[in-house]
């Protein structure tokens, strides 16, 4: 029964309910109007041929006279099916015809009955039901008599009670058509639903391989299904890269977490303040650069997730990328670098002015660390400027590059190539760049500077918005 | 640590200032005991409670010159204590703590009522520098047009410096980190505090980018023969003052 009540409450049933009653209210008004039209087509013919009755019957009056006029009425109304005839005097009192009775005064105007008027036949009962209605058209003759040429009207009343009893049937089996085709629809999409449903509780309840059913049909319940599992794929591959991220945590933090201990041991068995101290400061830099892997680790992982979306905002790039420039320019300066800037004015896009901030210092910051070599210019060059439909934003260093094979790998979490690690750094800097660069639906791209050079192509990192 | 914090002490403790009073609403009770430590070492007296309806009720019910909250607390997060206690009429500055270190916690954290934000793990000295900066104790009042220290001026409406009454060449970054030094003149400020207030970013500077540009303007600023003003705190940060 509830199951009944929610195929009632389901949208399908309650849209088609809607059609069904807006079809049925136009097509009653189209046979209407149908009906009307018809009945007065039909009418106009009547007249047309009581017309041609009366010239008939006036020409038999011309020729001969009353006599006759009333013997060719005579034969008419004496036919199986005759129309009405009726002779009458000049006081409209009937003479002859084939009528029993018809309304008073019919015979004081020429000219056709304004309204349709009930009459009777003789032998016919008294009250006919329904009673029978005609139109008559009314002559008056030379001589004062008058006479009238009348027909029924039963056959367009007939062809009315036709129509009318066609609509109650067509509507009646529309109706129950409906209800038929309802049941079925909603059923099917109930059903569908709760397959649905059936599976999202499934994967509510841990698995998350589980998708939901799709039909093949390219419905709106397929097309929801798609999306859904789309999202689903998404949901997933954000796991597995969580599961990445543990992995990698657990592995490399296992490196610097020993260090940290090994220096915690330095200190306990150090003779001396001072070496103590220094070992506790070596714990400190340690532990700082524990605690940045991590922050970076999760700031990546968040913007994966792409959580900041929402906090996009319209930012002038060119003004963001002079900031980083300058901030930048001292410390280039004091490794011996030119930072040289050649960055297009009033350059706009929609991001997040800290995410994209803290991208280019990275790169920056890469760019002095790896970007010297010896015999070459200590230039590193930072350029914005529109790139086809898009906007490119890149950092270009002098150094040894990075080999085409590596490029990708070096976008991994923790991929760096300089095995010694002699320089400090989370080895992050460029996964955190590719994920702002997804969160802002643009690109990362890492090129040779100048390819002809073998020892120090150097490398371009472009940022395409 | 609590070398680092007597170091601090030593160079932005003034002792003809009253103690600062300070509010600690922090559920971790061994964090809350090293705070409490560590800033009685500081010479800031710290009151702690250690879940939201007790820091509520003591932050209505005493007067501090800073709180300092952490976001997750027990019976009422950190983000409705400060809200009902702006609600209550209490505008005490609010520094967050939080374990929450991204940029859209801070702006929530910010949103919420609360006057600055850091994110855990943090070193004492950056704590201990906000929550002095927060309770504003010394520097220069903030309606204050030209700032001074020593023979050091600053004016904030022409944009101009003066050292020994000879005008300082600065590019508008330089005033601008100058201007912010001299505010919180006596005071220490930390490399992540000047770069969030002179470049407006929060990230991690990482390498030593705040310090080149520091020692720049100590190039323009100081000059051979007069006392320097711009000292670097060791572990810390820097601090404008005049005198030792």
């Amino acid at each position: 029964m509830s199951r009944f009540r929610l195929l009632f409450l389901s949208t399908a049933v309650r849209l088609s309910a809607l059609f069904i009653l807006l079809f049925a209210l136009a097509a009653g008004a189209l046979v209407l109007y149908v009906t009307a039209m018809s009945e007065r087509l039909l009418i106009t013919e009547i007249r047309e041929s009581l017309n041609q009755e009366v010239s008939a019957i006036e020409r038999a009056y011309e020729r001969g006279g009353i006599g006759q006029l009333a013997r060719v009425m005579d034969i008419r109304a004496r036919q199986p099916g005759a129309n009405l005839y009726i002779i009458a005097g000049p006081a409209g009192e009937v003479l002859a015809g084939n009528v029993a009775s018809v309304p008073p005064g019919i015979f004081d105007r020429e000219g056709w009955t304004a309204e349709p008027f009930a009459y009777r036949r003789y032998q016919e009962e008294a009250r006919q039901h329904p009673p029978r209605v005609a139109i008559a058209r009314i002559v008056f003759l030379d001589n004062g008599m008058r006479i009238l040429v009348g027909r029924d009207l039963a056959e367009p009343g007939a062809l009315r009670l036709l129509v009318r009893r066609a609509i109650f049937v067509t509507v009646g089996v529309m109706g129950v058509g409906a209800l038929i085709l309802w049941f079925f629809i909603g059923r099917n999409a109930l059903r569908r639903i709760d397959r649905i449903s059936d599976a999202s509780k499934k994967i509510m309840a841990g698995d998350l391989a589980q998708r939901l059913p799709v039909s093949g049909s390219g419905d709106e319940f397929d097309r929801l299904s798609l999306s859904l599992n789309e999202m689903l794929e998404r949901i997933g591959r954000l796991n597995e890269g969580l599961r990445q991220v543990s992995d990698n945590i657990a592995h490399d933090l296992k490196t610097p977490l020993t260090r940290l201990k090994n220096r915690a041991n330095e200190a306990l068995a150090a003779g001396d303040e001072e070496a103590r101290r220094q070992s506790l400061e070596g714990i400190q830099a340690e532990a700082d650069q524990i605690i940045r892997t991590f922050d970076s680790l999760l700031m990546i992982s968040r913007v994966e997730a792409g959580s900041q979306a929402a906090s996009l905002t319209d930012l002038d790039l060119s003004a963001i990328a002079a900031d980083c420039v300058e901030l930048y320019e001292p410390v280039a300066e004091e490794a011996g670098f030119r930072l040289e800037a050649q960055i297009a004015p009033g350059i706009g896009i929609k991001g997040n002015r800290e995410l994209i901030g803290q991208t280019l210092a990275n790169l920056i910051d890469n760019a002095i660390k790896y970007g010297d070599g010896e015999g070459i210019e200590r230039l590193i060059r930072v350029s914005l400027a529109h790139d086809g439909g898009g906007v490119a934003l890149s950092v270009s260093d002098r150094g040894r590059g990075i080999p085409a094979d590596r490029r990708a790998d070096v976008m991994k979490r923790f991929v760096r190539l300089d095995e010694s690690r002699s320089k400090p750094g989370t080895g992050l800097g460029l996964a955190m760049a590719e994920a702002v660069m997804m969160l802002h639906g643009g690109t990362i791209t890492l090129a040779d500077t100048d390819p002809t050079s073998p020892d120090h192509p150097g490398l371009t990192v472009t940022l395409r918005f | 640590m609590d070398s680092e914090a007597q170091d601090c002490r030593k160079a932005g403790g003034d002792a003809k200032i009253a103690a600062m009073k300070i509010l600690v609403i922090e559920d971790d009770l061994e964090a809350a005991a090293y705070l409490a430590k560590a800033f009685r070492e500081a010479g800031i007296v710290a009151d702690h409670a250690s879940d939201g309806e007790a820091g509520l009720f003591m932050g209505l019910e005493n007067s501090y010159d800073v709180m300092v909250i952490d976001r997750m607390l027990p019976r009422r997060d950190g983000l409705s204590v400060i809200a009902e206690l702006r609600r209550k009429g209490v505008h005490t500055p609010v520094l967050i703590l939080s374990a929450l270190g991204q940029v859209d916690d801070r702006v929530t954290g910010l949103r919420a009522g609360g006057d600055d934000y850091l994110p855990k793990p943090y070193a004492f000295s950056e704590l201990l520098a906000r929550v002095e900066v927060l309770g504003r104790r010394k520097g220069t009042p903030e309606q204050d047009m030209v700032y001074r220290v020593a023979d050091l001026e600053l004016d904030r409406l022409s944009h101009t410096a003066r050292r020994a009454g000879r005008d300082l060449m600065l590019q508008p970054r330089e005033f601008r980190l100058l201007e912010y030094l001299m505010k919180n003149a006596g005071q220490v400020v930390t490399r992540t505090m000047l770069l969030e207030h002179v470049w407006d970013y929060h990230f991690d500077p990482q390498t030593n980018v705040i310090d080149v540009h520091i020692s720049r303007l100590r190039g323009k600023i100081e000059k051979p023969g007069s006392p320097p003003l711009l000292k670097t705190i060791r572990g810390a940060g820097y601090m404008i003052k005049d005198g030792d």
